[in-house]
């Protein structure tokens, strides 16, 4: 069964990977292997896919770095739930197609509990009942409807939201 | 777009409006013309990889995009080489422009190259791409997805952001930064304060380009969108820019904050570890830390790597020893700044005072290669982070300050004031 992974306030893009084992410094097959190295080192060799992280508030401050999401895709991560995200992080997280819902799950959850998330209805559930998690904003539904909006892009040559000219 | 219908609107309200269909507010879900796309060296495989491999796409306006190799310049490792290799071929391939190892780092060079101007909207793949807001150019940060998919469309949406209204009154003193104004907002709005918000900075004619990037570039740091400075000063008579008049707000726009700084009152700041809103004056930490050594001094990146940065550098340096223990390493912004910095002295200056020169880029700043700190080592620099890491070992502490003070703290190898230095306050770029 998924778990846990709890974080404090400010987690930031440095600390989700640090910048010096970026694809191209680390290896393209390897840099998740660092993923909140500094700060949780056992966390890449333990992750299963699935879990799911919680974080504080101001989750993903720092660099425009794709490879910080790029690092937690490869590692199969459920979602991140976090009652605040920084604005280049989200749009990073949402295009690469990773769950992140905005909510503060910091006193309700620990680390290590176990819990299941539905993606889709964004409803978790742990050993006390349910939460039902807010949705992404509206206008990235169609996008996510078409599995990436990198894909609905090359579908429709225009941006969700966007009329077809 | 200007209808006298409409409601007041912010700078970047008008911004979006004019280069997208429809006027646009706060909220507002739009889809703009972008006017330069920048790619670094770090992303340039994962965009190679985007437009090739998942868009199928060349870039819709080749004239349009950037390529520059600046965080890892020149290359460290093979990988980095290969990296940097595809950017060279896939430049050539396509006809955007590629600025190789050692033009200097990706926002200075594109200022220094007109490829952000008064009301553009610039693009970048780098969080610091705030800094175009200097020339009151809606310059943003995004990742390498958003970034290709600028590229090949040309466009890109963004939630139209609220914005905060920061209005500075009264005049520095001497020896307080346009790096101390922004250090101090940021202490004010917080690491978050400003985030998916643009910061509308409203300064007069006061502050030079330079200065104004310095203001914009931070405004990432308290998680802005957008970090615009209403034109004026320099921006309107030195730099040869059409300004338009529907670039600035209106009277009567909506913010959804409005704080006033009063710079007379302010003193040389410093943001100690781990991060950038944990804001101190100067004085109390060189109190604080009396008996910790500082091991290296890093002076450049894009907050603080320009000319007027090195020269107030110089002006605390000359005739001065970096004291034995500290490693001084000064990295200009650009080979322009670098050119510059040659042709006037300041060079000469630095080195013989004791700097550590590097080639024009973005140097020890994440921690990639160039001055990379070792477990227990105490860092000041003029940079823009102060992570856990962020330059090296994760023991490592880094303070964040301007180039004078960074220069003072080199001198008396542990955080000093220039006034320390040269027993006067030193004004920033020799003024």
């Amino acid at each position: 069964m998924p778990r846990i992974w709890k974080f404090g306030d400010s987690v930031n893009t440095d600390d989700i990977l640090p910048g010096k084992f970026a694809p191209f410094m680390a290896g393209e097959d390897v840099f998740q292997s660092f993923a909140f190295h500094y700060i949780r080192p056992e966390f890449a060799a333990q992750v299963q896919p699935g879990d799911v992280l919680i974080g504080g508030r101001n989750w993903g401050l720092g660099s425009s770095r794709e490879y910080a999401p790029a690092a937690l895709k490869k590692l199969q991560i459920g979602g991140i739930v976090a009652p605040s995200f920084a604005r280049i992080h989200y749009r990073n997280l949402l295009n690469l197609g990773i769950p992140a819902f905005e909510f503060d799950l910091t006193g309700l959850l620990n680390d290590g509990d176990e819990v299941s998330l539905d993606v889709n209805s964004g409803v978790l559930t742990y050993a006390g009942g349910t939460v039902q998690l807010p949705p992404p904003p509206e206008f990235l539904r169609e996008a996510l409807a078409e599995g990436s909006i990198l894909a609905f892009f090359k579908k429709h040559g225009r941006f969700p939201g966007e009329p077809a000219s | 777009m200007s209808d006298p219908a409409h409601r007041p609107q912010t700078m970047a309200e008008k911004i979006l409006s004019q280069r997208g269909d429809h006027v646009v507010y706060a909220g507002d879900l739009a889809v703009v013309e972008v006017d330069q796309v920048m790619v670094v060296d770090s992303i340039a495989q994962s965009f190679i990889e985007r437009m090739q491999r998942d868009l199928e796409a060349l870039p819709k306006y080749p004239e349009r995009v950037s390529i520059v190799i600046d965080h890892v310049a020149p290359a460290s490792t093979v990988s980095v080489a290969q990296a940097q290799k595809e950017a060279r071929e896939y430049a050539a391939q396509t006809g955007v422009r590629l600025f190789d190892v050692g033009r200097g780092i990706c926002h200075q060079v594109l200022m220094e190259e007109g490829l952000a101007r008064p009301g553009w909207i610039v693009l970048g793949s780098d969080s610091h791409s705030t800094t175009y807001g200097a020339v009151a150019a809606f310059g943003s940060g995004m990742g390498a997805t958003d970034i290709a998919l600028a590229a090949a469309s040309g466009k890109t949406w963004l939630r139209v952001p609220e914005s905060v209204k920061v209005t500075f009154t009264g005049e520095l003193r001497p020896g307080v930064t346009a790096k101390d104004v922004a250090l101090e907002m940021i202490r004010r709005l917080g690491a978050d304060g400003a985030t998916y918000q643009s910061i509308e900075m409203h300064a007069g004619d006061r502050f030079t380009r330079g200065e104004r990037m310095t203001l914009a570039n931070l405004c990432v740091e308290a998680g802005a969108k957008a970090g615009l400075v209403v034109p004026g000063g320099e921006i309107l008579t030195g730099y040869g820019y059409d300004v338009p008049e529907w670039v600035y707000p209106d009277d009567g726009a909506t913010y959804v904050q409005a704080i006033e700084i009063d710079l007379s009152a302010l003193n040389p700041r410093m943001s100690a570890p781990n991060e950038v809103d944990n804001v101190y004056d100067v004085a109390e930490l060189r109190d604080q830390l009396r008996n910790t050594p500082v091991d290296q001094v890093f002076i450049g990146t894009c907050t603080n790597g320009r000319i007027e940065d090195l020269h107030a550098a110089a002006d605390v340096l000359r005739g001065q020893r970096v004291a034995p223990g500290t490693r001084l390493l000064v990295i200009p912004a650009s080979s322009e700044v670098m050119e510059q910095a040659m042709a006037d002295g300041t060079l000469l200056t630095l080195q013989r005072a004791g700097a550590v020169l590097g080639t024009p880029g973005c140097g020890p700043c994440m921690g990639r290669h160039q001055g990379v700190l070792a477990p227990g080592e105490v860092c000041v620099s003029t940079s823009n982070r102060n992570f856990i890491g962020r330059m090296g070992d994760k023991d490592a502490k880094i303070y964040l300050a301007s180039p004078a003070v960074a220069a003072a703290t080199a001198v008396m190898g542990r955080v000093a004031l220039p006034e320390d230095v040269v027993g006067h306050a030193v004004a920033a770029g020799g003024r």
